[in-house]
C-alpha cells in the first residue's frame, strides 16, 4: 500500500503538448508502471490526435469517460492553471496534482471556494508532485533517486524533498510515498491532510515532515500529530536565517508581522513530541533514530 | 510588488475610497506649486519611500504656511531617511506627497490580507490606528476584529457595518465607512493585491472617513494582467542586485553575511543558508537558480554574488534531479574562469550525473573544494573563509 497513488492509478495530463508537459509526461511514462498508468492527455485544440501513443481528448470529462482516468496532473501555463483545476473538479476526478508555478492567488481563492463540498483532492499548485516509488511517479521529481520502502515524506519544497530522500537512501531506507505539497499560500492539501493519510497507511512506519517559513500549517499539523499520530514523525523547517518581509522564492515563504518564523515552528513541533533537527544534513539520520 | 503611498491612494480613489487631496512632487518648486493649488491653511509634506515608520524618522511634517511647506520640502527631498524598516543605511527620498491637512478626530486601522488558513481575503480592523498592527496583536489582540470574506458574495453591508461599529465608527459615519470598505475590497480583488493597509484611517471633525496613509502590495504572479500596476514600479526603491537577478530569471535576495550561496530550489536554498549559520557564519545572499539552470545562468549568478564586496567565499549546493550535475559543473568552471575567482569556492553536488560533475570539477585545475554533504560543505566554506 501507499497513499494517494499506486500502480493501479490511471492518470491524464492536462497540458500534455506543452514543452514541460511533454518532457515530464515522457519521464513519468518511462518510470516503473508508468506506461500503463498514463492513459490520456487533454488539449481542446488537439482532440483526436495522440502524444507518442497517448490519446489526446478535448476535455477532462471525455478523457475520464473514455479511459477511466481518475487522477490528473496539470502543466498548463499560470493564467489558465486554475481553470484547468476547475475543469478536473467538475469532472469529478479523485485527485488533481497541479505542478504549474506562478498561479495568481486570487484565482486559487476562487478555485478553492468552488471545490468546497466536492470529493476531489488537490495537491499544489507550484509543487513537484507525488511519487510512490517503483510503482508510479506523477510530477517532476527525479524517479531514480527513490526506492520502495516504509518512510513517508511530506514537504513544501521540491529540491529539499529530494535532499531528504537522498539522505534516506544513503541509510538504505526506502519510501512508501513522497508528497510535495508546494510553496503557495493558497493551495490544496496541507501537511495535516497528508499526515492523516500516512497515519492510516499500514505500509508507512514513520514520516519526515519538511516545512519552511510562512503561515502556520506546520504548527497545525504538529498539534494534530500530538493528539492523533500513532507513528514517529521527524521534522526540519527551512528559513531560520530568512529575514522578515522578504519572500524567499516561494510565494508562501515569507515571515510577516513576526509570524511564521522557523524558530516558532520548530518550537511548536518539539512541544508536540516531534523530533526536529536544525541541521538539514541530518534529516535521514534523525528518521533512522526513531525507527 | 510595492508602490508608493501616493500611487496607492490614486488607485484607491478610483474605487471610491476617500483620501485627502494631494499631489506627488519631484522637486521643491513642484511642492510649492502643489500647496498653492491645494489651498487651505495646513499642509502635510510626506516623504515617499517603500518603507514604513516615515513619521518617526522625520519624513513627515505638518506645515502651517507656504513658507513652511517650502522649508519642509527642501529638508525632506534628498534626505536619507532612516526608519526601522530601511535598515541603518536608510533610503534616499526622491519623491514627496504634499497633501491638504486633515482635521483628525480619531485614528483607526483597516487592513486586508490573504489568509492561508481560511483561504480567503480577510478584513482586519482595529480601534488602535496609527500603531503597528503587530504591536496591537501582541498586546491587545481583543482590539483586532477580523472578517473572512466569501469570494462569491464579497464583503456584505452587514459585515462592513459590524466591523466599523466595533472599531468605534459612530452611527452618523457608518455609511461612509461602508463605502470605504467596499471600495477597499473591490480594489484589493480587482488589482490582485496581496496586502492593503490603511493606517491610520481617520474620522474627521465633520464625520468623514479618510485614508490618511495607504500601503498596497501586489501579487507578483498576477502582474501579467496588470500592466497599469507594473508601470508604477520604482526601480530606485529596489535592490540593484535583485533587479539584475530578475533579468536572468534568478531569484536573489541580498543578506548581511559574507558567504555567497548558489543553490537550486528555494527550500534547499534556505536550508543551505541555515547550515552556514549553524556552523557559525552568515550567508551573503539567498540565490535560487531554479530547475532549468544553464551554463550562462550559473555564470551570471556567480557574477552577481561577486559584485557584493562583502562576499569572502562561495558555497554551491546542488541536488541534481532533472537538472544534471555535469551541467552545473560546466557552468561553475566557466564562471570561475570568466570572473577570475579570488575567493574560496566549495561545491557540493548530489544526484543525477554526480560522478561526472565531480570529475569535471577535479580535472578543471581550479582550486575548488569538494564536499559530499551539506554539513561538511558548510564547515569547509566557513573554515576556508576564516583562513583566507
Amino acid at each position: 500500500m501507499s497513499i494517494l497513488i499506486d500502480r493501479n492509478t490511471r492518470v491524464m495530463t492536462q497540458g500534455i503538448t506543452g514543452k514541460t508537459g511533454a518532457f515530464h509526461t515522457r519521464l513519468c511514462r518511462d518510470y516503473a508502471n508508468g506506461k500503463a498508468c498514463f492513459v490520456a492527455g487533454v488539449n481542446p485544440s488537439k482532440a483526436g490526435t495522440s502524444f507518442e501513443g497517448i490519446p489526446i481528448f478535448g476535455g477532462v470529462k471525455e478523457a475520464k469517460e473514455q479511459t477511466g482516468a481518475t487522477v490528473s496532473v496539470i502543466y498548463v501555463p499560470p493564467p489558465f492553471a486554475a481553470g484547468a483545476i476547475d475543469e478536473a473538479v467538475d469532472a469529478g476526478l479523485d485527485l488533481v496534482i497541479c505542478i504549474t508555478e506562478g498561479v495568481p492567488v486570487r484565482d486559487m481563492i476562487a478555485t478553492r471556494h468552488r471545490m468546497t463540498g466536492t470529493k476531489t483532492l488537490l495537491i499544489g499548485p507550484n509543487c513537484p508532485g507525488v511519487i510512490t516509488p517503483e510503482e508510479i511517479k506523477i510530477g517532476i521529481m527525479p524517479g531514480h533517486i527513490h526506492k520502495k520502502g516504509r518512510v513517508g515524506v511530506v514537504s513544501r519544497s521540491g529540491t529539499l524533498t529530494y535532499e531528504a530522500v537522498g539522505q534516506l537512501m544513503e541509510l538504505g531506507l526506502g519510501q512508501s510515498t513522497c508528497v510535495g505539497i508546494g510553496g503557495d499560500p493558497v493551495n490544496g492539501m496541507k501537511h495535516i491532510d497528508v499526515m492523516k493519510l500516512f497515519n492510516a497507511d499500514p505500509d508507512t512506519d514513520a514520516v519526515i515532515m519538511v516545512g519552511e517559513i510562512g503561515g502556520d500549517d506546520e504548527e497545525t499539523c504538529a498539534r494534530w500529530i500530538k493528539a492523533n499520530m500513532k507513528k514517529p514523525v521527524v521534522g526540519f523547517i527551512a528559513g531560520v536565517t530568512a529575514p522578515e518581509g522578504k519572500r524567499m522564492g516561494h510565494a508562501g515563504a515569507i515571515i510577516s508581522g513576526g509570524k511564521g518564523t522557523a524558530q516558532e515552528k520548530l518550537g511548536v513541533m518539539e512541544e508536540c513530541g516531534i523530533k526536529v533537527t536544525r541541521n538539514p544534513a541530518e534529516m535521514g539520520k534523525l528518521l533512522k533514530s526513531v525507527l | 510588488m510595492n508602490v508608493h503611498e501616493y500611487q496607492g491612494k490614486e488607485i484607491l480613489r478610483k474605487y471610491g475610497v476617500a483620501t485627502p487631496r494631494g499631489k506627488a512632487c519631484f522637486s521643491v518648486a513642484e511642492a510649492d506649486a502643489a500647496a498653492r493649488d491645494l489651498g487651505g491653511k495646513v499642509w502635510v509634506v510626506k516623504a515617499q519611500i517603500h518603507a514604513g515608520g516615515r513619521g518617526k524618522g522625520g519624513g513627515v511634517k505638518v506645515a502651517k504656511s507656504l513658507d513652511e511647506v517650502h522649508q519642509h520640502a527642501s529638508a525632506i527631498l534628498g534626505m536619507t531617511l532612516v526608519t526601522h524598516q530601511t535598515g541603518p543605511e536608510g533610503r534616499l527620498v526622491r519623491r514627496l506627497l504634499v497633501e491638504e491637512g486633515a482635521d483628525i478626530k480619531k485614528e483607526l486601522y483597516v487592513g486586508m490580507v490573504v489568509d492561508r488558513g481560511t483561504q480567503r481575503v480577510t478584513l482586519m480592523a482595529s480601534s488602535e490606528g496609527g500603531m503597528e498592527i503587530e504591536e496591537v496583536a501582541a498586546h491587545t489582540p481583543e482590539r483586532i476584529h477580523k472578517v473572512a470574506i466569501d469570494p462569491v458574495a464579497g464583503l456584505t453591508d452587514s459585515q462592513a457595518d459590524e466591523v466599523a461599529t466595533k472599531i468605534g465608527v459612530p452611527p452618523g459615519s457608518l455609511a461612509e465607512a461602508r463605502k470605504f470598505m467596499h471600495g477597499l475590497y473591490q480594489a484589493f480583488v480587482e488589482c490582485d493585491a496581496s496586502l492593503a493597509e490603511i493606517n491610520p484611517l481617520i474620522l474627521t471633525g465633520d464625520g468623514r472617513v479618510l485614508a490618511l496613509d495607504a500601503k498596497l502590495n501586489f501579487d507578483a504572479n498576477a502582474l501579467f494582467r496588470h500592466p497599469e500596476i507594473v508601470a508604477l514600479r520604482d526601480l530606485d526603491e529596489e535592490d540593484p542586485a535583485e533587479i539584475e537577478a530578475s533579468k536572468f530569471d534568478l531569484s536573489y535576495i541580498s543578506l548581511n553575511g559574507n558567504i555567497g550561496c548558489l543553490v537550486n530550489g528555494a527550500g534547499l536554498a534556505m536550508a543551505t543558508m541555515d547550515t552556514i549559520k549553524l556552523f557559525g557564519a552568515e550567508p551573503a545572499n539567498f540565490l535560487d537558480v531554479g530547475g532549468g539552470a544553464t551554463t550562462q545562468k550559473v555564470t551570471e549568478a556567480f557574477k552577481l554574488m561577486l559584485k557584493n564586496p562583502a562576499v569572502k567565499g562561495i558555497f554551491v549546493n546542488i541536488f541534481g534531479g532533472i537538472m544534471r550535475c555535469d551541467t552545473i559543473a560546466e557552468g561553475v568552471i566557466a564562471a570561475a574562469r570568466e570572473v577570475k575567482l579570488g575567493v574560496p569556492l566549495v561545491v557540493r553536488m548530489k544526484g543525477t550525473n554526480e560522478d561526472l560533475g565531480k570529475k569535471m570539477l577535479k580535472e578543471s585545475g581550479l582550486p575548488i573544494i569538494a564536499a559530499d554533504n551539506m554539513a561538511e560543505a558548510a564547515q569547509k566554506i566557513v573554515a576556508a573563509v576564516a583562513a583566507h
